[in-house]
């Protein structure tokens, strides 16, 4: 470990909180025993493979499935205009419309008569076999009269502009304002010393986890229930889901997510190949199965970001900044996923990032484009709301004249200010932002660095050196009911757990959180044995299976830990609240005298006077002789539903060499200090930051799911998407500093999305530090050696 | 149909199958071996890594009768027959070298060919030795830290 500040001192425990412990996890997943979806195989299942849609909008004027229906092992091809009697009215579910007036068109599982992105679903193959799927569904020829597509979210805003719904006569979806006092805004830009103003893109990402998706329905013919598997973050969701959409009684419906491959948000959604294998699964009796391949992921599956942002910033002489002003155009694609429209949202309280900023204004316009929908994707808007306005505070810096680390310290929110209501309304939990900062500043040895920098500027090197910062902070633990119900959200932000002690003292934990690798099992069992005395590996966690954990919000948002997990401690104080109440009767004291030392309640002060924790067990099971009235078993449930966000933040470094010869760029230091509140597993934090910095240092380098001008995908496997490799990514040093959340029991924060969310700006912070001398201010995402060359060569007068 | 041979984890298997089924088939849906996954179509995510007569392979990329008459080693093919796990299996679980664990028995079967290949692996070697394999979660530290504990220990164990 690389820990500066070692988080186990932060926790009252001597026990297993806050010290690394391997994952019990990994065995099954080493060994190859761990199931996925795919993995799965039912008697007498049949395959589903769909044909997408190859043009990005057209009329479809026909589907002929007759070659299809030669192949051996085809059984059906069916049109969206023959599926639709399976869902009637019912519509993919969107469970966040952010506006009374947001747009929001109907969107079929299968379109029946116009296909509105590549990939968009317009027919259905069912077959005996994986092959045969796939044969067949390349087998139907779908007849198209093409349609005028819109691509660019620019140009979808301007005036006639080819409409992608023509029903609803415009392309826009909702404009989403949040500005709190509009004139105090105009009046700071007014009287600004320095004003900066900058316009950044944020492409499109494809989220790319390792498995694709996949879905078994299996249907119980006599019962009238449904089984749904799915490869999916969300199963407690998508059974309401399910039920809303087909009609099917929520109690009949069972959602199991096997292990999952990873997630990232793509796989926090309501899909139509789960709405079209349950819906045929439960109208022909049989399992019903599609599994993903990497192509099809490419549109089928939702992608992140995709936004056109306008940050302007008013600061005065000594570069305070008075006001943000931001507009964002931001990317739906053709229909809105379910929270699609809120992703955005979910940045627009944060473009003052970790800054003391009085006053705010922030526009939002959603468009639809003939692209796949986009949705939640790592980060979910915060990691564009902190690139526009860390990007931004480096233009400051130099407009005032000062260092990166300068402006950002004479700017942040200060230690003593906590808690602080932001400009645009949070309250922001705890932090001590110039800490971190300077302890990441030390970290990266930034005065060799920049001296090393200064002599390759002067030698006129090859190798040019950028040194970029990112100071974060970001709203997670999603979150608090009442907050998501003024966002017009569809539902709460609770999570929901249930402590269950057997009769030989061991302990099921269900948990409502949907791990998809981020080890909850381990977590959770380390919060309940240091609370119970006993050992982690006495307690099983379940979850993942609305038959076993039916109550639930699933994982998402950074917010398993500060909900799902407070939740899990909560419960475990219940179960000791009413151990104690049978430790009293048997030891014939008073509660209020006994104190729980060791893993037994004792008299305070007499050690010999105790009943250990496995005697209150099994005396709960007997239920021989427990106080009058009491109920027997030892078991709590508990709701948790936080009364404010988390507010996780950091300041990472990048130092990046860039070859001006060739425009590469090659992180050579990654320093990254984030303060995550308290922490349970510091390997698993350890763990997340990696993950995280790499995958915002790819969109930073290597990502971008690229369209053509008529909306032809080009970017469609991991041949042409550059997920990077162990080649690419750099080596991280990670510290953390602790400041814990006041707003729950063990003072926990979130780290799931932080990485990402920090390390976009900070590379192409360091990109653009590297090539300032040469007059370049920007270089756009993925800064690619072809853009970098180009950027290059331009500032010197070439062509580009 | 064509009728193969594959000896798998050490096992004689007679299997009949498409020419054209693909070895990553072969061994999921018939022989029901399921730890070997599939992340791609384009044989670039490695997930699908398996031993070839002691060499890595992407089983995706070859037909099943291909490897007629091959010795194959998959990941439920290389822990001890007691359950104790291979030393590259051990070595990512104490370096925290797997999340999801999608991409995981992929990767170690591509670990431990490339140290049997490369005995004095560096971290670069390492980088670039497992180019081939993409992890979504890890950030690849640990996967890289793991790889150098085994290859540093000369605990490589033998599976071909």
């Amino acid at each position: 470990m690389t820990m500066t500040d070692d988080p186990a001192t932060h926790l009252d425990s001597a026990g297993h909180m806050g010290r690394p412990r391997l994952r019990r996890e990994d065995p099954a997943l080493l060994t190859g025993e761990a199931q996925f979806i795919d993995d799965m195989s039912l008697h007498g299942e049949i395959w589903v493979g769909i044909v997408r849609s190859t043009e990005a909008h057209a009329t479809i004027l026909g589907v002929d499935g007759s070659a299809a229906l030669e192949i051996d092992g085809v059984t059906e091809v069916l049109s969206g205009a023959d599926l639709a009697p399976l869902w009637g009215e019912g519509a993919l579910p969107c469970a966040w419309p952010v506006t009374d007036d947001m747009r929001n068109p109907a969107h079929l599982p299968v379109a029946t008569s116009v296909a509105k992105y590549v990939g968009d679903a317009v027919a259905v193959v069912l077959a005996t076999s994986r092959y045969a799927a796939a044969d067949g569904a390349a087998a139907v020829s779908v007849d198209y009269d093409p349609l005028p597509a819109v691509v660019d979210i620019e140009a979808a805003v301007a005036d006639g502009a080819p409409l992608v719904h023509e029903d609803l006569g415009t392309n826009e979806s909702y404009t989403w304002p949040l500005i709190p006092n509009p004139e105090a805004v105009d009046e700071a830009f007014a009287n600004a010393a320095h004003v900066v103003s900058e316009r950044f893109v944020q492409q499109r990402l494809i989220p790319a986890p390792m498995e694709p998706r996949g879905v078994v329905a299996a249907p119980g013919v006599a019962s009238g229930e449904l089984t749904l598997y799915s490869a999916t973050q969300i199963p407690h969701i998508l059974k309401v889901m399910t039920a809303v959409t087909l009609g099917i009684p929520e109690h009949k419906i069972r959602v199991v997510a096997p292990s999952v491959g990873g997630g990232f948000g793509c796989k926090l959604n309501v899909y139509a190949e789960e709405i079209l294998c349950s819906a045929l699964a439960m109208d022909r009796g049989v399992p019903v199965r599609w599994t993903e391949s990497r192509s099809e992921a490419a549109t089928a599956t939702i992608q992140g970001r995709g936004q056109v942002q306008h940050i302007e910033l008013a600061a005065d002489d000594n570069g305070k900044v008075q006001a943000v002003r931001v507009k964002l155009l931001a990317d739906m694609g053709a229909y809105l996923q379910l929270v699609t429209p809120g992703v955005p949202l979910l940045g627009g309280f944060l473009y003052h990032g970790c800054y003391d900023i009085a006053h705010y204004s922030f526009e939002c316009t959603s468009v639809f484009t003939n692209k796949t929908p986009t949705d939640a994707y790592r980060g979910a808007g915060r990691p564009e709301a902190t690139y526009a306005v860390e990007r931004a505070m480096d233009s400051l810096a130099v407009a005032v004249g000062v260092t990166p680390e300068e402006i950002r310290s004479r700017n942040f929110i200060a230690a003593d200010a906590f808690p602080y209501e932001s400009c645009a309304g949070l309250i922001f939990d705890s932090g001590d932002y110039q800490t971190v900062l300077d302890k990441a500043v030390e970290m990266a040895g930034l005065d060799g660095v920049r001296a090393t920098q200064a002599q390759r500027r002067a030698d006129g090197s090859n190798r040019q050196i950028g040194v970029g910062f990112s100071s974060y902070v970001e709203m997670c633990g999603l979150a608090p009911s009442r907050v998501l119900a003024s966002l017009n959200y569809g539902a709460g932000g609770w999570e929901a757990a249930t402590v269950r002690v057997l009769p030989t003292a061991k302990v099921q934990v269900i948990t409502g959180s949907t791990p998809h690798g981020q080890g909850h099992e381990t977590s959770w069992s380390m919060i309940v044995a240091d609370k119970l005395g006993i050992d982690p590996d006495d307690v099983e966690v379940l979850h993942s299976d609305t038959a076993i954990s039916p109550t639930g919000l699933d994982t998402y948002g950074s917010r398993s830990l500060s909900v799902g997990g407070t939740a899990v401690f909560m419960a475990t104080d219940k179960v000791l609240d009413k151990a104690r109440l049978i430790a009293a009767h048997q030891l014939e004291a008073n509660e209020d005298d006994l104190e729980y030392v060791d893993g037994a309640f004792q008299v305070k002060g007499t050690p010999t006077a105790a009943v250990p924790f496995a005697a209150i067990a099994f005396a709960a099971f007997t239920a021989h002789d427990l106080p009058d009235g009491m109920e027997p078993n030892l078991e709590a449930h508990v709701t948790y539903d936080p009364p404010n966000f988390t507010f996780p933040n950091g300041t990472h470094i990048a130092v990046v060499e860039v070859d001006t010869d060739t425009g590469d760029v090659d992180i050579v230091d990654y320093v990254a200090v984030d303060d995550c509140g308290n922490q349970v597993n510091p390997m698993i934090v350890e763990g997340q930051v990696h993950g995280g910095v790499l995958q915002g240092a790819a969109q930073a380098l290597y990502e971008d799911a690229v369209y053509t001008e008529d909306g032809q995908i080009v970017t469609v496997n991991l041949g042409d998407y550059l997920v990077p490799s162990a080649a690419e990514a750099p080596a991280y040093r990670v510290a953390s500093h602790v400041t814990p959340s006041p707003t729950n029991p063990m003072g926990v924060k979130g780290i799931g999305e932080a990485g990402t969310i920090a390390a976009t700006p900070a590379v192409i912070n360091a990109v653009v530090d590297a090539l300032r001398p040469m007059g370049i201010t920007d270089v756009a995402m993925p800064a690619s050696p072809q853009t970098v060359w180009r950027a290059i060569n331009e500032a010197q007068g070439g062509a580009s | 149909m064509e009728s193969i041979t594959l000896a798998v984890n050490g096992t004689e298997r007679n299997l009949e199958v498409e020419p054209r089924t693909l070895l990553v088939h072969a061994l999921r849906d018939d022989l029901r071996l399921t730890g070997t996954n599939i992340g791609c179509d384009s044989s670039s995510c490695g997930a699908c890594t398996v031993l070839i007569n002691g060499q890595s392979a992407k089983s995706c990329t070859m037909f099943a009768v291909q490897a007629d008459g091959a010795d194959i080693t998959t990941i439920e093919g290389v822990a001890d027959s007691d359950g104790t796990m291979h030393p590259m299996q051990q070595a990512f679980h104490e370096h925290h070298a797997l999340q999801c664990g999608y991409c995981t028995p992929g990767m170690v079967m591509a670990a431990i060919s490339l140290v049997e290949e490369y005995p004095d692996l560096d971290d670069q070697g390492v980088r670039h030795g497992l180019e081939g394999n993409l992890c979504r979660c890890t950030g690849y530290q640990n996967i890289v830290n793991a790889v150098l504990a085994v290859a540093g220990s000369g605990s490589k164990g033998s599976e071909s």
